[in-house]
C-alpha cells in the first residue's frame, strides 16, 4: 500500500512539472482539467509500477538523503567534472594519451550505490567504466592517462579514479 | 546585463561540444572516442541548457508562463542526459570489451584474460539452473 502511495506521489509531481504552462486556473500554471487527468493517470502508473519502483524498503524516502545528494552533485561533483574535462581538452588539442583498463575496489555493497559511483565515474571525463564483477562488486574502468604510481598496487586506490566519491555515495544511499 | 551571461554560457557549452567533434577524429580506438564523444558532449550540454534555462526563467520574470515550460522542461531534458549518457557509454565500451576489442596502446589491461572466461561460466551456470529445476 505505501508502495503505491509513493509511486503515485512522485508520478505526480513528474507530471506537474511536464504539464506547467497548460492553463492559468492553479497557481497560475496548471488548468483544471490537466490536474484532474494527472491524479487519474499517477493512480494507474502508480498501481502498475508500485512493485518495480520500490523494491525492499523506504530508505531513499528519507529527504536528508536527498539533500545531499543535491549538494553532491552541485559541489564536488561538479568540481571534479570541470577540472577532468579541462584535463580531457588539454588532450584532445595535444594528443597525449596513456590508456589503460584498471581495477578498482570501492568495498560498497547494494545496487543502487554501486550504479551511482559508475554513473559518477563515467560522467568525470578521462574514466569510463567498462565492466563490473558482480560477485565481489569491484570495477573495471578504462583511464586515458594512467599515473604510473596508481598501477604499483592492485587493485588500484580509488582515490586517484574517483576523488572521494565512495563516501559521499555511501552517506547518500547505503 | 542578462544576455551577456546567456551569451558566455552558450560560448562554453558549444566549446566543449566542438572538442568532442575534433576529439572523435583524433583518437585512436573505441574506447579512448568514447571519452571525448560521450563526456564532452555532456559538459557541454549543461551549459546550453543552463543558458536555455536562465533565458525561460527571465521570461517568466517578465510575466511570460511559456518561460516556465521552457526553463522545467529544459532541466528535466538535463536530468535525462544526465542518466541516459553513462549508461550509454557503459554499454557500449562493455560489448566493445566483451566482443574482442583491445585498447590500442594500452598501458595495463587487467580485464583482459577475465570477460571471455566469465560469460563461458554464467552461461553454464544458467544451463545447470535450467535443468536443476526441470
Amino acid at each position: 500500500m505505501l508502495a503505491f502511495v509513493v509511486t503515485t506521489i512522485i508520478c505526480f509531481i513528474t507530471y506537474l512539472l511536464l504539464t506547467t504552462g497548460s492553463g492559468t486556473r492553479i497557481l497560475g500554471l496548471w488548468s483544471l482539467y490537466e490536474i484532474l487527468f494527472g491524479v487519474i493517470l499517477s493512480l494507474i502508473v502508480g498501481f502498475i509500477a508500485r512493485t518495480i519502483f520500490v523494491k525492499d524498503n523506504f530508505r531513499m524516502a528519507n529527504p536528508v538523503r536527498w539533500i545531499t545528494f543535491l549538494v553532491y552533485v552541485i559541489g564536488p561533483f561538479f568540481v571534479a567534472m570541470a577540472k577532468a574535462n579541462l584535463d580531457v581538452a588539454y588532450r584532445v588539442i595535444t594528443g597525449k594519451i596513456n590508456p589503460g583498463i584498471v581495477k578498482i575496489s570501492p568495498d560498497l555493497k547494494t545496487d543502487l550505490v554501486i550504479t551511482l559511483l559508475a554513473n559518477s565515474i563515467t560522467l568525470t571525463p578521462g574514466t569510463l567504466t567498462v565492466d563490473i564483477d558482480e560477485n565481489k562488486n569491484d570495477l573495471y574502468i578504462h583511464w586515458i592517462n594512467v599515473k604510473k604510481e596508481a598501477i604499483a598496487k592492485k587493485p588500484v586506490d580509488c582515490k586517484y579514479i574517483c576523488s572521494n566519491f565512495h563516501n559521499w555515495i555511501r552517506r547518500i544511499a547505503e | 546585463m542578462f544576455e551577456i551571461i546567456i551569451y558566455i554560457l552558450l560560448g562554453v557549452g558549444v566549446f566543449f561540444n566542438l572538442l568532442a567533434g575534433i576529439g572523435l577524429l583524433r583518437f585512436p580506438d573505441v574506447y579512448t572516442r568514447l571519452h571525448a564523444g560521450t563526456k564532452c558532449t555532456t559538459f557541454g550540454s549543461i551549459f546550453l541548457v543552463g543558458s536555455v534555462v536562465l533565458l525561460g526563467l527571465k521570461n517568466w520574470w517578465i510575466g511570460d508562463t511559456n518561460g516556465s515550460v521552457l526553463a522545467i522542461h529544459s532541466i528535466v531534458a538535463l536530468a535525462a542526459i544526465l542518466i541516459t549518457n553513462p549508461t550509454g557509454a557503459h554499454a557500449i565500451a562493455r560489448a566493445a570489451h566483451r566482443s574482442g576489442v583491445k585498447p590500442i596502446g594500452a598501458v595495463v589491461d587487467d580485464l583482459k584474460n577475465m570477460t571471455v572466461a566469465k560469460t563461458m561460466k554464467k552461461k553454464s551456470a544458467v544451463k545447470k539452473k535450467s535443468e536443476a529445476e526441470k
